[in-house]
């Protein structure tokens, strides 16, 4: 019986997962479009984009071949895998010890690695270049991802993301001024490797920037549509990530439907402000050329690694 | 009350000059106000010969025999260069070389720098130590760069800079100096030295080791110890005479007397003899490095520069070694260069001015262009370079012998080193003062009365050291340790 | 877990502006623009400034007020305007050029990180301060000025490095020993500002004898 409701919210996180995450794409786009001074688009956008592409006929280069057909759905399930671990409902959940914050990065990585081969698969020009670029991006973004999962671990000594949640959500006001350089470098990888602004742009399709846009310029209908929905998912993912551990105060350690109706409360409204905040950022900043990436991911590495040298010099002292 | 005056005149003198420093007779008040700083100093002397070490207002301000003999030779060679400087800048003025409101800079900020001296020399409290330093780098800078050509500014820009990072570090060093007395002290006294003095077999060692180091590279910058010692050719050879003479002269001397304050701190802190050590070597690089960096010189003023980095580390040797006798030898040796030094740099002064260049070539048969000036340059460079009966062999005898019988190893380093110098400056300075003249005579009289006052007290020192004088070094030597 | 969340929330958040005062001074050593240069040194300013403050208030030591007030005077408003008005005068807007390239720049700042922490861990554990894990931090900050100072080739930017050392040592002498003496502070302020005055005044010489501030024209006086 236990198990069986547990089950059951596990599933009610995914679904959560699944549903929330083209919405957050949908704000962040209406904010950006705001803050542009556009009329915003509205915030179903998305979904029913997503409908669109699900009803079309799906068309294959001639010489695509299983590895491009299968490549969407793989991807899509890391990212809905990924976007189910993270705790965001709560931290008592069966899928939590699953949640390992290398295994994690683990995940990420492997989406990456399909969406690059399926990128190469057909052979075009532009396919290649994502590709490249893309595994260039994430070659750089990777280390400092998991420096910022180390500082966290070793605040909290454990590697898994439910007790890391749980222990930075339990302890009183307690300030880390680690954890400040490794959200600045958080926020610099998230940004990479959702193809924002200042390293892509999502909604260009101009050769000399693209990145994941010219990955995914060969798909069509559903597989389109999943891999879209797997980009969205990701954002969420991130999302999530951030708030989990920089902002971990009304993620619940029990299952009851109260705390679990709160926190969703309480994730929705972090999600508005961080996607609000997201928005800002890229209209503020100004996309980077291609070459002065490393830059930025290297930045973002040395804050990671300041971050956990200052941890080690702040926090542990006795 | 002597005291006070010590302070005061060269303060007050550097404000009535920087009012009417432009007109004429600003060189005649500057004298006289350096003059009175010589006899507030003389009686002050007397009265700690008298009655012992005094401690001043709130005990801010500490004199002893050690820092009050350096006291008396800054305040007299402030007065003899002040005099060298009066028909030397005349000159440098005629030649159009400088305005009037640059001889008001300059006379209000030679008065203002021998208060900075003065002020660091006597002062009790680390910190003070410290922002006197720093002022007195900084008005030397603007003495520096006086002339505003491109590479006098340079040369004051580098000082400036490498000067100004060295401070920094001394002051890091004073602030562990402080962390490392806080807990035996009250704040206010934590920073005084003689409170410090007397509970340094308590401080703690890991602190004073790392506060030591700071200090070391931080003051020894200032004292131009090899390798923080690239500003000092410059700024000796891009200032105007009288300011390289005081630099080499004075400051430096009290560079190396800070760094001497602190190595006694560090001494009674440690247990060890890291102070030593270090000392002992940056010391003997210092010599090593000026010894042969002396041969490529084509500039006298840097030549004589590089002579002033190498005794700096003959001192800072004499010192590190430690004991009665090295520090005799490292007192007398500080007094004799800083007489011999400043009256070299007054000669070449003279002329290169005669001559119209600073380059050794370029400077020819001095004998014969001005007998005087010629006789000043070579009698005091076989002076600086150790020749008996001049006290300058005395110190380094002392030194070497002191050297010989504690630290075996570094004699023959030494005594390398001088002959390498010896042959280096003697060989460039023979054509200078022998060779066939080719410029003309200049109608200046050259003030040679400082030059030859210089002298002869070197060469007192060399065949007699009076006795309270010997009583007083010793004294001040016990102190060292 | 064990030891850290004891410490009282006015040191933690001591221990938060030392961070950023280090993210601060990494920002400067990566910044290319001369404007936003003296912007960060501002900024820098004022976190020395809230954090001096917060220590004087939190341990009660009322000098400490007073070397507050002449942070916030002198370093947020005072330096940063004269630099201001020099570069407008100057007319300097170009952006800077660093001898090293910023990434290479940055990884030896982490070097130098490690190393000032390792430096300064023996003796902060002596400290009888709450604050004293901060002392790596000052350090760190001094080292990384000092590195800024020997990448960079213009005249300006090698000042801010300079007073942003200055701002490393103050941190020091704060976070140590709750500052040092009155008179002491009051004498290193007015060296401080007195140097910048006379350091504005040299950047025009050295402009008018050069016609630029960068410094690689001076390196006339060499050994031969």
């Amino acid at each position: 019986m236990q198990f069986a409701s547990s089950l059951i919210l596990q599933f009610v996180e995914l679904v959560t997962a699944l549903l929330l995450a083209p919405l957050l794409t949908g704000w962040i786009n209406q904010c950006r479009a705001w803050l542009a001074n556009r009329s915003a688009p509205p915030l179903t956008l998305f979904y029913r984009q997503l409908a669109k592409l699900f009803e079309k006929e799906v068309v294959l280069a001639a010489n695509a071949s299983s590895l491009f057909r299968a490549a969407p759905y793989i991807i899509f399930a890391c990212m809905a895998l990924t976007a189910t671990i993270v705790p965001t409902l709560s931290t008592a959940l069966p899928l939590g010890p699953a949640a390992d914050a290398i295994a994690l990065v683990g995940i990420f990585a492997l989406a990456r690695v399909f969406i690059a081969l399926a990128a190469m698969d057909v052979g075009t020009a532009f396919g290649s270049l994502g590709a490249r670029r893309e595994m260039l991006v994430g070659f750089l973004a990777e280390p400092a991802l998991l420096m910022v999962f180390f500082t966290a671990s070793l605040i909290s000594r454990s590697t898994s993301l439910s007790t890391i949640v749980a222990t930075l959500g339990r302890s009183e006001l307690t300030i880390y001024p680690s954890l400040a350089f490794a959200g600045v470098a958080f926020t610099m990888v998230a940004l990479a490797e959702n193809a924002r602004i200042p390293v892509d742009n999502p909604t260009t399709h101009l050769e000399l920037t693209m990145i994941h846009e010219a990955m995914i310029l060969e798909y069509s209908g559903r597989h389109l549509a999943l891999i879209e929905w797997a980009a969205a998912l990701k954002l969420y993912a991130y999302s999530c990530l951030g708030l989990a551990l920089f902002f971990p105060w009304g993620i619940p350690q029990d299952t009851a439907p109260t705390s679990l109706g709160l926190a969703a409360l309480s994730l929705i409204f972090k999600l508005a402000i961080g996607g609000l905040l997201t928005a800002l950022i890229e209209t503020l900043s100004a996309k980077l050329r291609i070459f002065r990436a490393p830059e930025f991911l290297g930045t973002a590495f040395m804050l990671a690694v300041l971050a956990m040298l200052v941890h080690l010099l702040l926090e542990t002292a006795k | 009350m002597e005291f006070l005056l010590v302070l005061a005149f060269p303060l007050v003198g550097s404000l009535v000059l920087a009012l009417f420093g432009h007109r004429r007779g600003a060189a005649e008040i500057n004298s006289a106000f350096s003059l009175l700083t010589l006899l507030a100093a003389a009686a002050l002397t007397l009265t700690i010969v008298a009655s012992g070490p005094q401690l001043l207002f709130s005990e801010q301000i500490f004199v002893d025999p050690l820092n009050v003999f350096l006291v008396a030779l800054t305040a007299f060679v402030g007065f003899t260069t002040s005099l060298f400087s009066r028909p030397y800048m005349h000159v440098e003025h005629d030649h159009g070389k400088l305005s009037a409101n640059r001889l008001r800079l300059y006379h209000s900020m030679f008065q203002l720098f021998t208060f900075t001296m003065l002020l660091a020399l006597t002062t009790n409290n680390m910190g003070i130590l410290w922002v006197a330093m720093e002022a007195a780098t900084l008005t030397t800078v603007l003495l520096v760069s006086l002339y505003r050509t491109a590479a006098s500014l340079e040369a004051a820009w580098k000082y400036f800079i490498l000067c100004g990072v060295g401070i920094a570090q001394a002051l890091f060093g004073t602030i562990l100096l402080y962390f490392a007395a806080e807990k035996l002290l009250s704040p206010d006294n934590a920073l005084l030295w003689t409170h410090l003095d007397a509970v340094k077999g308590s401080l703690e060692p890991a602190v004073m080791s790392l506060a030591f180091v700071f200090l070391l590279v931080g003051y020894g910058t200032k004292v131009g110890l090899v390798p923080l010692h690239n500003w000092l050719p410059d700024a000796h050879a891009e200032g105007p005479t009288p300011v390289s003479a005081v630099l080499s002269g004075l400051l430096l001397n009290v560079a190396l007397y800070a760094v001497v304050r602190c190595k006694v701190l560090a001494d009674g802190a440690l247990h060890s003899n890291l102070a030593a050590i270090l000392m002992m070597g940056f010391g003997l690089l210092s010599v090593v490095v000026a010894a042969f960096f002396l041969s490529r010189q084509r500039d006298i003023k840097r030549l004589f520069a590089y002579s002033s980095i190498e005794h700096m580390g003959i001192i800072t040797f004499a010192f590190g070694m430690g004991g009665p006798l090295a520090s005799f030898g490292g007192l007398l040796h500080m007094t004799v260069h800083s007489l011999t030094k400043s009256a070299i740099f007054f000669a070449v002064g003279h002329a290169t001015q005669k001559c119209g260049s600073q380059l050794i070539e370029r400077i020819k048969g001095l004998i014969q262009l001005s007998p005087m000036v010629g006789w000043g340059l070579m009698l005091g460079t076989l002076a600086i370079l150790g020749m008996p009966p001049f006290g300058v062999f005395t110190s380094e005898f002392l030194i070497l012998t002191t050297a010989m019988r504690l630290q075996p190893w570094a004699t023959p380093i030494l005594l390398l080193s001088l002959g390498v110098a010896f042959a280096a400056i003697l060989g460039k300075v023979q054509p200078m003062v022998f060779g066939e003249p080719t410029a003309q005579r200049l109608p200046h009289r050259p003030a040679m009365v400082p030059v030859f006052m210089h002298l002869g007290l070197v060469l007192m020192l060399g065949l007699w050291i009076p006795p309270y004088l010997a009583d007083w070094y010793r004294q001040a030597a016990k102190l060292i340790g | 877990m064990s030891g850290y969340p004891a410490l009282p929330v006015y040191a933690q958040t001591i221990n938060l502006l030392a961070a950023i005062l280090l993210l601060l001074s990494f920002a400067m050593l990566g910044q290319r623009r001369i404007i936003s240069l003296i912007n960060l040194f501002m900024a820098q300013g004022a976190v020395l400034f809230a954090s001096t403050a917060l220590v004087a208030a939190a341990t009660n030591q009322h000098h400490l007020y007073w070397s507050a007030l002449i942070t916030l005077v002198l370093k947020v408003f005072l330096l940063p305007w004269i630099l201001h008005r020099l570069i407008r005068r100057l007319n300097v807007k170009w952006d800077i050029e660093t001898l090293i390239n910023i990434p290479t720049t940055m990884m030896i700042g982490l070097m130098l990180v490690i190393f000032s922490f390792n430096l300064a861990l023996p003796i902060s554990a002596l400290a009888g301060t709450i604050l004293r894990s901060t002392l790596g931090i000052a350090m760190a900050v001094v080292m990384l000025s000092f590195l800024m100072m020997i990448t960079r080739s213009k005249a300006v930017p090698q000042v801010i490095g300079f007073l942003s050392m200055e701002n490393g040592l103050f941190f020091a002498a704060t976070s140590a020993t709750y500052g040092m003496p009155m008179v002491v502070e009051l004498g290193i302020a007015l060296d401080v500002l007195v140097g910048m005055v006379i350091l504005g005044v040299f950047f025009f010489q050295i402009r008018e004898q050069f016609d630029s501030l960068d410094i690689h024209h001076l390196e006339k006086l060499k050994e031969d």
